[in-house]
């Protein structure tokens, strides 16, 4: 997975399907069904990178908390900040860990960076947009939740997240499903609780509280210690808002945050993209159908090698 | 990096037990050791060298914010806080709590008009940072296990020590990539 391609694949598939299925759908219409604006009292989680020590306590707590599978290495082990996928970027989200925190060595900064990686959970989520099946909902609290009965393992949501969050999983054949960071929203969000990376921090660097209140506090934090922070609460208006915001000493751009998302919810060019979903429902099952022949003449083919 | 908890849980502790200190005679008055176990969970009880701080330490508020009597020195609190009013405990329990992330306590900070109260730290982030803020600036010890030991049940969570998995049990991908 390229940098560009999650972006320019909507933009393309807009203006593909736009060719396609211009046939009598406005943007406005879209645009209509499609409005999933913030909620007003929404919860969110704002993360002051400046406090984070790299213990990876909250990796550790979201295991448990959402019982997933045992890690590969011990969450005391800081060789998983070594570790490089494709293209020499640091380890992400996978089926097994809903966080991960990333280390930055950052030129002329005293000490290395480390910053938590999970859901952002977006106002207007494009993984929820992009999903022909509705699998994604966006809770009153500001969690973005799915529902892994309806998920068909098609991926798109993966396509269309802006920040490389849902990770697929290949572990089971059977019914592969989309895996990612619910915001505890089962066990804790709807009750009224932080989630359990929140609070297991030692440092508390993630504050939880009502979306709005937490902008406040980051634009006085910065105002408070000018010197301390870069003048950016990220999250504030990138795609449209996340409830997960982020306040740095280093430029965002220096630590893997993607600056140039906008401040337009991914969600416009998914509308758009969506122009395409009837066209989609309507060509996936010939489409599907094609592969499963496909596969079905392969085995065929094999088991006639394996006969002769 | 298994020891930063604990620095600060010792810091802590030490807060704890400080309040009855006088500005001028503080190094005399303070207690020896403290235990700061209020909160201990996955790692030990913090056996805290108050002592020892207060030798190194350049005056009380360093870390307590201020003194019995003494208007706080962070500028968030003095808004409101002078001497006499709240400031009258020094111990870091009296502001900041150590139930901070429970469903009562929450409730209490939404309805708390004031936007420095919703961005108050609980007692484990007081200690943790305060602690943990001055080890890393002074090049004290940073590590978890360096103040606070781990017990079987925080090896657990972190799936280490008789809880580590099994080397080479994967390929070291998680998966899903
Ligand atoms: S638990 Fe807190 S300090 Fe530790 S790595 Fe996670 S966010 Fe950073
Ligand atoms: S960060 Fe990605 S997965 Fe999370 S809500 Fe936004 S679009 Fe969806
Ligand atoms: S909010 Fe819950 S699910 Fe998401 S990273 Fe934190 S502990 Fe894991």
């Amino acid at each position: 997975m390229k940098k560009l391609n999650r972006r320019s694949f909507l933009k393309g598939g807009l203006a593909g399907g736009a060719a396609i299925a211009a046939v009598g759908t406005s943007k406005q219409a879209l645009a209509g069904t499609h409005n999933f604006g913030g909620y007003p009292d929404s919860m969110g989680v704002l993360v002051d990178l400046t406090k984070c020590v790299g213990c990876r306590t909250c990796e550790a707590a979201c295991n448990k908390e959402q019982n997933l599978p045992e890690p590969d290495k011990s969450f005391d082990d800081p060789s998983v900040f070594e570790e490089r996928r494709e293209g020499g970027l640091p380890r992400r989200t996978t089926e097994k860990a809903y966080t991960v925190v990333q280390k930055y060595d950052v030129p002329g900064r005293e000490h290395p960076l480390f910053r938590k990686v999970q859901c952002n959970h977006c106002n207007e989520p494009a993984c929820l947009t992009s999903c022909f099946v509705n699998a994604y909902k966006k809770t009153p609290e500001g969690a973005v939740i799915y529902d892994k009965t309806v998920c068909v393992g098609c991926r798109t949501c993966m396509v269309a997240c802006p920040f490389y969050i849902p990770a697929y999983s290949y572990s089971s054949p059977t019914n592969p499903v989309i895996k990612k960071c619910i915001m505890c929203y089962d066990t804790r969000l709807k009750f009224g609780r932080p989630p359990a990376c929140v609070e297991a921090c030692p440092q508390e660097v993630m504050t939880f509280g009502k979306r709005k209140d937490l902008l406040k506090l980051a634009h006085q934090r910065i105002s408070d210690k000018p010197d301390a922070y870069v003048d950016h609460v990220y999250g504030e208006n990138e795609v449209g808002g996340t409830a997960w915001m982020y306040l740095s000493d280093v430029p965002f751009d220096k630590i893997g945050y993607d600056t140039h998302l906008g401040t337009q919810p991914i969600i416009s060019y998914v509308k758009e993209f969506l122009g395409m979903v009837p066209m989609v429902l309507t060509i996936w099952p010939a489409l599907f159908t094609g592969f499963h022949l496909l596969s079905n003449r392969k085995d065929a083919a094999k088991n006639e090698e394996n006969k002769s | 990096m298994g020891g930063r908890k604990k620095t600060l849980l010792g810091m802590a502790a030490l807060m704890l037990l400080t309040a009855p200190l006088a500005a001028q005679s503080w190094a005399a008055e303070g207690p020896g050791t403290v235990e700061l176990g209020s909160l201990a969970n996955y790692y030990s009880a913090v056996t805290f060298d108050h002592a020892m701080h207060t030798g190194v330490a350049a005056s009380c508020a360093e870390c307590h914010h201020h003194t019995t009597g003494l208007a706080p020195t962070d500028p968030n609190c003095a808004r409101c806080h002078k001497a006499g009013d709240k400031a009258n405990s020094v111990a870091c329990k009296s502001c900041h709590s150590d139930k901070r992330f429970s469903a009562e306590d929450l409730a209490k900070i939404e309805g708390n008009p004031q936007l420095h109260h919703k961005g108050k730290l609980g007692l484990k982030g007081a200690y943790h940072q305060k602690c943990l803020g001055c080890h890393t600036a002074m090049g004290g010890p940073t590590g978890c296990q360096d103040c606070h030991t781990r017990n079987d049940k925080g090896d657990a969570i972190f799936h280490s020590g008789k809880y580590a998995p099994a080397p080479g049990a994967s390929d070291g991908h998680g998966g899903g990539h």
